[in-house]
């Protein structure tokens, strides 16, 4: 360890005694004297005890503090050095995590702790998990910052609700429905604003997102307006449904005792095979032309203008490709449910799935699954902190902002690699 | 030899400044045009009107292609780029920073590789046709990271390139373009000595192996009188002469505008001895 000179130590003596001294100050007519009510009035009961506790840690916490700050640099240059192997071996790290996490969320239901509970939050984290990635394609791959992406989510959200309620089509049809009519919103929407940048069409998604949320709410002889729409069919497993047991259901069919935990079994794979799914398209999508167009754009635009790239297509296609996913999400989100109203679909949500993409690192697959397994899956977690959760998730995210200022995996692996000689 | 680029009577105000002042000029294929003038002559102006970034006030840009001929100055942009085929680089360097310098050629070469992917959908499903052109599309880049001598650092962050580098993946970058004509933003601000020797041989073969027509706007005398076939000056927006490097360097409005309007005042009498030499060098 460092050996602190005398002169540098008298220093932080100093500073210490001197916010010890503020302390005091304070604490003696804030905490030292407070009044209680008594039979004559109120009455000053002084508590002496806890001011010098009060003044004791604050001079050592600074105390400690200081020592940290100086530190012989000699220190700080060896972690720097140490670091290196220690990055190195994060990132294989990396590489053995991709298949144990994937596996993991395969085998997770079989785990002896998937309670209901468990399992409740682990669909709840992969439907985040899908819409960041939806949303990476056009934030972090496109730089195109959406502050309205629950637009999306909700217009799937209904189209299945409303289409099965009305024309009672199953699941399945409604499901890849509800993608194409996202996009086609998307592109809706992207037709007259894409030609706005940075904070312009930022303010413009946002509004987009409101409109979408007070036609649903005001619209009431279509969408049920506040009240919502309930009764929204389960999905089928190929046409049987998760029932108590009688003919055509699914534990009828296979010759299971009947249990709950099927239904949420069915619904955890199908969640994570769509976000499975829209990982897949994401990653293709990044090795084609379409893809590389997108973060060129997010880049330079002029310059990619000036290489023939027609800048509104190229982002109508992401706009449009982000948008399908969220509508899939969606669809899904109302088939779990069981009801949905525009409750659900507030301008929070739009910020909990930026929060979860610009955290886990701009354009980073991995990083937006570890957002959000520390927002979602955190905040569940701090359930039990009751109104200090929201507090407890604002610090994460303060947190992780200042120790990782460009989100958890900001570095980029370029879509491809030549062999070249003399060099890594 | 005919003419690749015609400009005829470009006028170009911005509100009541006039940038560009009723300029004609032709550019030739295979040969090198340059573009002179003191700052603020107009010199980007012309660039940024023939590649579509300005609409031009008054006048018209014909490009030869290879049946029709292509007017620029209604085209967009990306337009100007896609079909017509003028390819440029930025006077500020424009590239990718955070993609690699591969992907940076790639990306060049979008509208060739966005067709062979059937608009993306052949590509998502990994069909061979794809795969052969975009083979294709890396050897080419590969081809010109050899040119540019930029091979040793394909798999690097455009941004991680020291300047005359990146300055040389911009030119790779528009040639991987297949460009009919390619226009040159002052490629040699900032380069030393050895390295615009290198950029003066790579802009020649560029002409003499690719046949295409090159314009150039430097400030770089080493660059320009040495390797340009023809050279357009401009002043205060007016083409205030032009013709072969000797006619140019020994014209007396040329050198008024570069060494100041005073008439009576003599040239500082090394000048007239540089003059002179030139003169005697040819």
């Amino acid at each position: 360890m460092s050996v602190l000179k005398p002169k540098n130590l008298n220093a932080i003596l100093k500073d210490s005694f001197i916010i010890g001294l503020i302390t005091l100050v304070l604490a003696v007519p804030i905490v030292g004297l407070p009044t209680i009510n008594a039979t004559e009035g109120l009455k000053i009961e002084p508590r002496w005890s806890v001011v010098i506790l009060m003044v004791l840690g604050v001079f050592l916490g600074r105390l400690l503090l200081n020592l940290w700050w100086h530190r012989e640099p000699t220190l700080s240059s060896s972690i720097i050095i140490q670091n290196i192997p220690l990055l190195q071996s994060l990132q294989q790290l990396l590489k053995f995590i991709l298949p144990i996490g994937l596996i993991f969320a395969l085998i997770l239901p079989t785990m002896p702790f998937a309670s209901r509970y468990v399992m409740d939050v682990a669909i709840l984290v992969i439907t985040y998990i899908m819409l960041g990635w939806g949303l990476n394609i056009v934030v972090g791959l496109a730089g195109l910052l959406d502050l309205g992406y629950v637009a999306f989510y909700a217009i799937g959200a209904y189209s299945y609700a409303l289409l099965a309620n009305y024309f009672d089509w199953s699941f399945w049809i409604c499901l890849p429905m509800a993608g194409v009519f996202a996009g086609i919103s998307g592109i809706l929407l992207g037709f007259p604003v894409l030609r706005l940048r940075g904070d312009y069409l930022a303010i413009v998604t946002l509004g987009f997102g409101e409109i979408i949320r007070v036609i649903l709410l005001n619209w009431y002889e279509f969408t049920g307006g506040p009240d919502g729409i309930s009764g929204i069919p389960r999905p089928s497993f190929f046409g049987l449904e998760f029932k108590r047991n009688s003919e055509g259901t699914f534990s009828g069919f296979f010759g299971l005792d009947y249990s709950s935990m099927h239904r949420i079994i069915f619904l955890y794979y199908l969640i994570l095979a769509l976000a499975l799914l829209t990982n897949f398209v994401t990653l293709r999508l990044r090795k084609l032309p379409v893809g590389r167009a997108w973060e060129a754009l997010r880049e330079d635009e002029i310059a990619c203008r000036s290489l023939g790239i027609n800048p509104t297509n190229t982002k109508l296609t992401a706009f449009a490709i982000g948008a399908t996913f969220g509508g899939l999400a969606g669809s899904f989100f109302a088939t779990r449910q069981g009801f949905i109203s525009p409750e659900s679909f507030t301008f929070i949500e739009s910020a909990v799935i930026l929060a979860i993409v610009v955290l886990g690192g701009m354009g980073s697959q991995i990083g937006v699954v570890l957002a959000s397994v520390v927002l979602i899956g955190g905040t569940e977690l701090f359930r039990e902190l009751e109104e200090y959760r929201m507090l407890a998730f604002g610090a994460l995210m303060v947190g992780i902002m200042v120790w990782k200022p460009r989100g958890l995996l900001a570095n980029r692996e370029p879509t491809i690699r030549i062999k070249v000689e003399g060099s890594s | 030899m005919s003419d690749l680029l015609a400009v005829n009577h470009l006028t170009m105000r911005f509100g009541g400044l006039t940038a560009i002042d009723d300029v004609s000029f032709a550019a030739k294929n295979k040969e090198i045009t340059a573009i002179i003038g003191p700052n603020g002559a107009g010199k980007t102006t012309v660039f940024n009107c023939l590649t579509g970034f300005y609409k031009p006030t008054v006048g018209e840009l014909l490009l030869q292609g290879d049946s029709l001929t292509y007017r620029l100055e209604r085209l967009e942009d990306f337009v100007v780029a896609q079909k017509a085929r003028v390819a440029r680089t930025f006077q500020n360097i424009r590239l990718f920073p955070a993609m690699s310098v591969l992907e940076n050629l790639l990306v060049a070469q979008h509208n060739k590789l966005m067709l062979a992917s059937g608009w993306t959908i052949k590509g998502l499903f990994g069909l061979s046709s794809y795969k052969k052109e975009e083979a294709q599309a890396i050897e080419l880049a590969k081809y010109w990271l050899d040119k540019t001598n930029l091979m040793k650092r394909a798999n690097d962050n455009a941004s991680d390139l020291p300047y005359g580098d990146q300055r040389r993946l911009e030119i790779a970058r528009g040639m991987c373009t297949d460009p009919r004509m390619l226009c040159l933003d002052e490629p040699a601000a900032g380069m030393n000595p050895k390295e615009s020797a290198e950029l003066n041989s790579l802009l020649q073969f560029i002409r003499d192996e690719h046949k295409i027509g090159v314009l150039l706007i430097e400030h770089d005398m080493s660059v320009v009188m040495e390797i340009s076939d023809h050279i357009i000056v401009l002043d205060y927006g007016r083409k205030i002469a032009e013709g072969s490097p000797k006619q140019v360097r020994n014209d007396s409005a040329v050198i008024r505008a570069y060494l100041g309007e005073d008439e009576d005042e003599e040239l500082p009498p090394e000048v007239t001895a540089d003059l002179q030499n030139d003169k005697a060098h040819g």
